[in-house]
């Protein structure tokens, strides 16, 4: 019951992007085609998953025992970028085209906000490897979702006669807070 | 003491940390090094690297990969124009420039204003699509070019520009052949020509000789006179146009001394 609420809690209730505001730049940049968006939301559930088992061990295994925990945001940084970079260069080896569907987005995420959060979160919750890992998977798919339904409403708004004020990013915002609005309608 | 450990165990574990880190990826780059073709790099490199995709691919590196797969044309980038086709065909290996394969667009007319009737004045949109839809445009000849410079704004490559007579120049240097203002005239008035050919009938006109002549002074009237000239068998009428076969043709020039109406020319 812990896992599940933990799980539908970071996609719907504290989605990252549009409760959390983080990750909007991606969320902003390639949110452009569904196509793109669902690929950048792969590639983010991936490294995800991957960076918050590595830090949450990480944490639990170094920065604890020498009593380092405020050397948490650089380390995890340094952390992600090189697991990045492992899993692209083991990609391009192992599976070209897995690569060249999430190959591009890869780079992007290195420095990621919401990738590098959920890390930090993950640890301020206290949660143990199992909630870790169903933490980090439920945001990935709330990022996913609002990616993709961001991506759907942008590429209706491509074809509508937008002002010129607004043609842009700016219906693209306004679109992103009127989305959030009704995610900030699950909160009790 | 207490306070110089805590400085050098962050400091150390960070390093050691880095190291770790910075050691896994030189091992994994080795390990899991993919073999790609050093061209691909070297094309990259000479790319625009504006990834606008007008090439047809992805961005720049995709076209760069087609390249050394030899699936895109050294020339595919009609950003790079030119200079990067030849830095492109110097790594690939290959001439740029083409010998009779090679087509480039020539305008087969030469009915300016002052050689060309026309049958009306032209008020309308500034387009050959456009005025084409009004009775065929302004110029007597329903083959001649119309020149409100359609062509001129879908080339690419900048290598047609408007002359004072009323008709585009193109110039042979820039075109790359990419037929796209051939495809936009909606007289076919443009026709993709060897680069090695030195002649060229210069007109488009399929009326009969009396109404070439009626309307235009420089039109092709079938007269064959090119015809029975030529020592190579090079040009037939066909459809009351002279044509001549580039593969037959020899550039000797004994056609456009022979033309009454000067419709064939020297280029």
């Amino acid at each position: 019951m812990e896992l599940f609420m933990i799980f539908f809690g970071a996609i719907f209730f504290n989605n990252f992007v549009l409760n959390r505001f983080l990750g909007i730049c991606p969320f902003l940049g390639v949110s452009k085609r569904i196509e793109t968006s669902v690929g950048m939301g792969m590639a983010v559930a991936f490294v995800m998953t991957l960076a918050s088992v590595m830090t949450w061990l990480l944490q639990g295994l170094l920065l604890n025992p020498l009593g380092l925990g405020y050397l948490q945001t650089i380390v995890f940084i340094l952390v992600i970028a090189a697991l990045v970079q492992f899993v692209e260069m083991f990609m391009q080896k192992v599976s070209p085209t897995l690569h060249k569907a999430l190959g591009v987005y890869l780079p992007l995420i290195t420095t990621n906000c919401a990738i590098l959060g959920i890390a930090i979160l993950n640890i301020d919750y206290k949660y143990n490897l199992v909630e870790t890992i169903v933490h980090s998977l439920g945001a990935a798919i709330g990022f996913t979702l609002a990616l993709v339904m961001l991506a759907g409403i942008r590429e209706k708004l491509e074809i509508n006669d937008v002002p010129d004020a607004f043609a842009g990013v700016p219906i693209a915002l306004i679109t992103a807070g009127i989305l959030a609005l009704a995610f900030s309608g699950f909160v009790l | 003491m207490e306070f110089l450990v805590e400085i050098i165990k962050p400091v150390l574990s960070l390093t050691v940390l880095a190291v770790v880190f910075g050691g896994i990826l030189a091992w994994a780059d080795k390990v899991f090094a993919v073999k790609k073709d050093p061209r691909v790099d070297e094309i990259i490199e000479v790319l625009p690297g504006a990834n606008c995709g007008a090439c047809g691919y992805a961005g720049c590196a995709a076209f760069a990969e087609a390249v050394a797969k030899g699936e895109a044309p050294v020339n595919g980038c009609p950003v790079g124009r030119q200079k990067v086709a030849d830095e492109i065909a110097k790594i690939m290996g290959v001439s740029a420039a083409c010998d009779d394969e090679c087509l480039k667009a020539r305008l087969v007319c030469q009915g300016s204003d002052d050689v060309a009737k026309t049958k009306m004045i032209y008020h309308g949109i500034d387009d050959c699509r456009a005025a084409v839809l009004l009775h065929g445009g302004d110029k007597t000849c329903p083959y001649g070019c119309l020149g409100l410079g359609t062509c001129v704004r879908v080339c690419p490559f900048d290598a047609i520009s408007m002359g004072d007579n009323g008709l585009p120049v193109i110039d042979a240097g820039l075109c790359t052949g990419c037929n796209k203002c051939r495809d936009a005239c909606p007289k076919g008035v443009i026709r993709m020509v060897p680069e090695g050919s030195a002649v060229l009938v210069a007109c488009n006109s399929h009326d009969k000789g009396a109404a070439v002549v009626k309307a235009c002074k420089v039109g092709c009237i079938a007269c064959g006179k090119c015809v029975k000239v030529c020592p190579e068998d090079a040009i037939a009428l066909v459809d009351n146009l002279a044509v001549i076969d580039p593969a037959k043709c020899t550039n000797c020039g004994a056609c456009v001394e022979a033309c009454p109406t000067k419709a064939i020319i020297r280029l």
